[in-house]
């Protein structure tokens, strides 16, 4: 636990490197978070204030509208959000305090001690009443075609504090619309220059792209130049946007909010489990947006996890097909389906077998799939992109030990082989979060921009040697409180993972990253089905690493395999979504539902067990994954033992006990003096190190898997990034004549 | 002209009063408690400021603005002396002064000084010295500028000490040129003479002077936006709590002070606060820089003692108004922010804080624009509307939409196009504004067209009536 002491210190740090006053910062919540102290604040750190006449305990340090908050009165507001700093420019939330000649914004005021509020006067009426007829003169009347109406703040409260008519008769003002590329759509006249989005691009995403230009009425939200907003997290500035000036662009015009069935499930495009919640309108998915969840993402979304959702739409695989002998896939029904794939097991022994798990395989499936190929009696199973021959043993060997939000507490933080600001973008923004408190970063890896500044150390594992030698950043992690390592996906599948694991874990020890109380260790994934797999043990037994070439192959979702994991001759089961890679190696296609279609278990990288739910129906003929596989069971005549969802939940839990507990991380019990060992024996035996330097897992952010692949909007993203001109792929096929035309269409 | 005259006291009278000043400060102990002398019977008239009374004696450029001048002048004259009385010495003397701000809010200077922390906590502390004059009507701290240097130069040693502040920073306006030409070879002058600097005037204080080129925006006046200017952001006000004397440039302790305050600050120190606080009427002393302009017939720069009735330092020193008083229409009295005055009021009114605060205006930073009835005053007030609507840094709700409206209005009101219920409306929305923006601009943006309706609602009725009744004979 960091004590509170800690904390206050590394805040003055901040305000210090920042050169701003607490009040501009971030709030902290109220309640006391997983890294600060638990017990209860004593009556001291409190102070009593009164609002509308009523006495109120604060905590030292809150505002005039935290206090009002804390009395149950609300306080329209446009500018202020609790994730970002304090602007107090919309002037919405002004409030009236005793002895104060002029009415305060009530955000940015800290309460003093017996501090008299009032919020129920003529004057704060007035003040409001004033503030937004002045955020209505300029605002278009368009709600009807507004993709914000119906959840739009500015709507909602001009329905309290607004007029029934307008007296302004002058010209309204009107905004070039800016293109911020593919993903955020923008209507600037409708901006009433809150600046959410600037200080969520600036503080957050840690992109220098936003920016207020122009002066007075004239002032404009913009990128001053014609610049694609370059962040993973850019959706998020739709979320913040009070009124409809940034809207999806995807989206733009296909909902009204309120036709949408809200589905509160979580985002597996990375390993981070973002909470999100999926809005449908009939079988199809209209958008997804972030849930709060202060331990996993706070309030944020990946843009990848946002904008997929068309991927769900496209090259789907709705009936079973089967490989006829001229090579042609032929739609069967799902029992001659099955059959097929009974036929194709026919005569094959079980260390014959294999089973690769995909990126996007939920638990249910692959502790399934594991006990089938187990009753097979094959033992070789591997999870895509993984790393066959990791030790599973010890959960705290895989995990984020520090957990996503404990980060937050780390005073150096060293990052080797990682990319986290594709590998896990919500994560990364986690890091900037505590660079921002005053926290040192160290990268051994190449070169990336990650948002924040850090110390470069070297690009391989020579680097790693040399900081064992003693070098100044191995100083600092030694003297470090809290020291924090993260290790990137992309080292856990080199060939010298051993030796460089070994030198991690001797850094580790040596530098004092593991103390009584304190667990920096941590290990970053990129695939959602990771940790799962990990911790169902769905590895290849000892026995399979001398068996013989495999004769049949049954890919659960996987198109990331490795060609040399499937022999040509091999008869191949593709049971997954799409058809991406793996669907036309497959000799039988058995169609399955996505992650908006089925309940779903996911482990995401800090070890947090969590589930999806269905917000839309399976599509076609798919199946859920778990009981396509228990058909297959049945029809080779080793039925699984159970039939139901509670019951193979049931057997997860039997597996591994912590995947029976959701929204829940067991924290692992941590072995690293045996491990160390172990290593050491395998690191003697593995070849030496090689010097190539280490890399990202992700070559391209926004497409990893099957569902960003086949989604044309990352496309478009990934068109925008190249060229670095947000009009180069704002629309579909927008090459050639069709862009020119756009392009004149714009100016 | 007697008030152009400065420079007729000799160099020898003014180091004898100096002196003066001086043994009396240095020696008060020794005298036995003499018998309270009777107070003096209180004044009724004030101005007619004596050319020995004037602190500003260069400011029309008549000898030579730089160092040689200067000294000759009396500037740099033992200033150590002054310095290594330390901080609490100045600021008393300061507050005993009476001195309050001449940057437009009349805060009183030394109470503002004595804000800034006794032990630092680690950070340095900064003088600023707001020389981003852009007050339209405003061109005191001009004069000084371009005249007398070395007097803001001196100052900022002076109140830098006062402040205990490590250095201080000039931000001058971007249109300033020659100004800033000026000043900076002054400040190049000081340093070649050791007076700033490492040591400076021998006191042992490092003490550094640096000048700042602004690029012209009005609201870098505002004194956080001058300090987010200076840090190279843009000049955007900021939130206050925290006041800069607790969090202000580049996160330290600061305080912003006008030019003519700081200039003021070494005269004041060497002659005694006693005789500044003999000007003026209670709770409004001193000396004041005077800028006369628009319809007299000698536009001007005078330093006149505060409380001198209008009519007088108009006609004394700006030769009257054109065609006569009687031909006065209205008067603007503190800079174009400050609520217009007509001639009613401006036939008695005192030219002091407190007076103008009476009358419904302010004294702001003395600019006095005269209108005589020729003048088209809702024109007038106009254009000053669409000045603020130009100048707002669109940072704030009520400020940036309002502003805009106001001067929107404003152009209909000139033509008379609009419904007599709007100056009520007008009336309205300037009352929106006022008080619930982050900085004071909101409240100049709305004060000028309060004190139009003020005072000359009769004038935009008959406009509106005439416009109508225009429009009616067209239509028929």
């Amino acid at each position: 636990m960091l004590s509170k002491l800690a904390r206050t210190a590394s805040r003055s740090r901040v305000q210090q490197n920042l050169l701003l006053p607490s009040i501009l910062l971030p709030q902290q919540p109220f309640q006391s978070s997983a890294v600060t102290s638990q017990q209860a604040a004593p009556a001291e750190d409190h102070i009593e204030v009164k609002v509308n006449g009523s006495p109120v305990q604060i905590p030292k340090g809150s505002t005039v509208m935290q206090a009002c908050d804390a009395a149950g009165i609300d306080i329209p507001r446009f500018c202020y959000h609790p994730k970002l700093s304090i602007a107090g420019n919309c002037r919405m939330c002004l409030v009236e305090v005793e002895k104060s000649p002029k009415p305060v914004a009530s955000c940015a005021m800290p309460a003093a001690p017996n501090m008299n509020i009032k919020t129920d006067t003529d004057l704060v009426k007035k003040a409001r009443e004033g503030v937004m007829e002045f955020l209505l003169i300029n605002h278009p009347l368009d709600c009807p075609i507004c993709d914000q109406g119906g959840e739009c703040d500015l709507q909602e409260q001009s329905m309290h504090f607004g007029s029934d008519r307008s007296r302004f008769t002058e010209m309204k003002r009107s905004v070039h619309d800016k293109n911020l590329g593919p993903l955020v759509k923008t209507v600037m006249t409708r901006c009433i220059h809150c600046t959410r989005c600037v200080r969520f691009a600036t503080e957050v995403a840690g992109v220098q792209d936003l920016g207020m230009v122009g002066r007075g009425k004239d002032s404009e939200i913009g990128t001053y130049i014609d610049k694609l907003l370059t962040s993973e997290l850019s959706g998020n500035v739709i979320d913040l946007c009070p009124v409809g000036a940034l809207t999806s662009k995807p989206a733009a015009f296909t909902y009204r909010n309120w036709e949408l069935k809200n589905t509160e499930t979580i985002d597996v495009s990375d390993a981070q489990g973002t909470n999100t919640r999926v809005d449908s309108r009939g079988v199809e998915v209209m958008r997804i947006l972030p849930r709060l969840n202060e331990d996993v993402n706070e309030e944020w979304l990946s843009d990848k996890g946002r904008f997929q959702y068309d991927g769900l739409k496209q090259q789907r695989l709705n009936v079973p097909l089967v490989k006829g002998p001229d090579g042609a896939f032929a739609p069967k029904r799902w029992p001659e389906a099955l059959e097929a794939v009974a036929q194709g097991l026919q005569g094959i022994a079980g260390n014959e077998m294999r089973a690769i798990a995909g990126k996007l395989s939920d638990a249910e499936s692959m502790v399934a799939l594991k006990d089938l190929m187990n009753k097979l009696g094959c033992g070789n199973l591997t999870s895509e992109g993984g790393f066959p021959d990791l030790d599973a043993d010890v959960r705290s060997n895989y995990v984020a030990n520090t957990t996503i939000r404990g980060i937050e507490g780390a005073d150096v933080i060293l990052l080797i082989g990682t990319n986290p600001r594709i590998e896990a973008p919500v994560y990364n923004a986690r890091i900037r979060k505590t660079w921002l408190e005053g926290t040192q970063i160290g990268l051994v890896g190449p070169e990336y921009d990650l948002t924040y500044p850090y110390t470069h150390l070297g690009e391989g594992p020579d680097a790693l040697a040399a900081m064992l030698g003693g070098s100044d950043f191995f100083q600092k992690l030694q003297e470090a409180q809290h020291p924090a390592v993260v290790l990137g996906p992309g080292i856990l599948s080199r060939p010298d993972r051993d030796t460089i694991l070994q030198q991690v874990h001797e850094l580790v020890e040596k530098a004092g990253v593991v103390k009584e109380d304190w667990n920096g260790y941590n290990i970053l994934h990129d695939a959602a089905s990771r940790v799962a797999a990990l911790d169902l043990g769905f590895l290849p037994s000892a026995r399979a690493q001398s068996a013989p070439k495999p004769k049949f192959v049954y890919l659960l979702g996987s198109d990331d395999y490795s060609e040399e994991d499937i022999p040509e001759d091999a008869f191949v089961v593709y049971q997954g979504t799409h058809g991406d890679r793996g669907a036309p190696r497959a000799n039988v296609i058995l169609p399955a539902a996505a992650y908006v279609e089925k309940e779903g278990t996911f482990v995401n990288f800090e070890g947090r067990t969590q589930r999806t739910k269905a917000a839309v129906p399976m599509v076609g003929d798919s199946r859920e994954d778990w009981r396509i596989i228990r058909a297959v069971s049945e029809v080779v005549g080793r039925p699984l033992p159970y039939d139901t969802t509670d019951g193979v939940q049931k057997r997860l839990a039997d597996v591994a006990p912590h995947l029976g507990k959701v929204d829940a991380v067991e924290s692992p019990i941590w072995l690293n003096g045996e491990y160390n060992k172990a290593f050491a024996e395998r690191a003697a035996k593995a070849a030496e190190a090689f010097q190539q330097p280490f890399s990202s897992s992700i070559k391209e952010f926004f497409m990893t898997d099957a569902i960003s692949r086949s989604s044309q909007v990352m496309a478009r993203c990934i068109q925008s990034r190249k060229t670095g001109h947000p009009k180069s792929a704002t629309h579909p096929g927008a090459f050639g004549q069709d862009a020119a035309a756009h392009a004149a269409a714009d100016m | 002209m007697l008030a152009r005259g400065g420079g007729k006291r000799t160099l020898q009278q003014l180091r004898e009063s100096v002196l003066r000043a001086y043994a009396a400060e240095a020696a008060p102990a020794a005298q036995p408690a003499a018998p309270q002398p009777p107070p003096p019977p209180e004044r009724t008239h004030f101005g007619g400021l004596k050319d020995q009374d004037r602190i500003f004696t260069n400011l029309y450029g008549r000898h030579d603005p730089f160092i040689k001048g200067a000294e000759a002048r009396g500037d740099w004259y033992r200033t150590k002396d002054l310095v290594v009385r330390g901080a609490d010495w100045i600021v008393g003397e300061i507050k005993k002064s009476g001195l309050r701000g001449r940057g437009g809010a009349g805060f009183p200077s030394g109470l503002k000084w004595s804000f800034m922390p006794k032990v630092s906590d680690g950070r340095p502390s900064y003088l600023v010295v707001n020389a981003d004059e852009s007050e339209p009507g405003t061109c005191k701290d001009r004069e000084i500028m371009r005249h007398d240097p070395h007097k803001l130069v001196e100052g900022c040693l002076v109140a830098g000490t006062a402040m205990r502040a490590r250095a201080a920073y000039i931000y001058v306006r971007g249109e300033y040129y020659n100004e800033r030409v000026a000043l900076q070879q002054a400040v190049n002058e000081a340093y070649a003479k050791g007076y700033i600097g490492k040591n400076a005037c021998g006191s042992g204080k490092d003490f550094d002077v640096v000048v700042h080129w602004g690029a012209g925006a009005y609201i870098c006046g505002e004194e956080t936006a001058l300090i987010e200017s200076l840090e190279g952001k843009q000049g955007k006000p900021r939130l206050k709590p925290p006041f800069p004397a607790n969090v202000g440039l580049w996160g330290c302790p600061t305080t912003v002070t006008n030019v003519e305050t700081v200039a003021v600050a070494p005269t004041i120190l060497r002659r005694g606060p006693e005789w500044f606080a003999g000007f003026g009427r209670k709770n409004n002393h001193g000396t004041k820089l005077f800028c006369i302009s628009g319809h007299v017939n000698q536009p001007v720069t005078v330093e006149e003692e505060l409380g001198i009735s209008m009519r007088e330092l108009i006609e004394k020193h700006a030769g009257g108004v054109r065609g006569g008083w009687d031909n006065l229409l209205a008067v603007i009295p503190g800079g174009s922010s400050c609520p217009v005055l007509p001639k009613t009021v401006c036939d008695n009114v005192l030219m002091d804080f407190d007076a103008l605060k009476e009358a419904q205006s302010g004294l702001g930073t003395a600019a006095v624009m005269v209108m005589d009835k020729s003048t088209d005053i809702v024109d007038a007030i106009a254009r000053l509307a669409y000045f603020y609507k130009h100048e707002s840094c669109g940072q704030c709700t009520p400020c940036r939409e309002g502003s805009g409206w106001l001067a929107d209005m404003m152009k209909r009101m000139v033509r008379g196009d609009a419904r007599v219920e709007e100056i009520d409306m007008l009336y309205e929305v300037t009352k929106q504004i006022e008080g619930h923006t982050i900085c004071a601009l909101g409240d100049a943006a709305a004060w000028p067209v309060q004190g139009l309706i003020r005072h000359f609602r009769g004038e935009m009725e008959d406009r509106i009536g005439r416009a109508s009744l225009a429009a009616e004979q067209i239509a028929a």
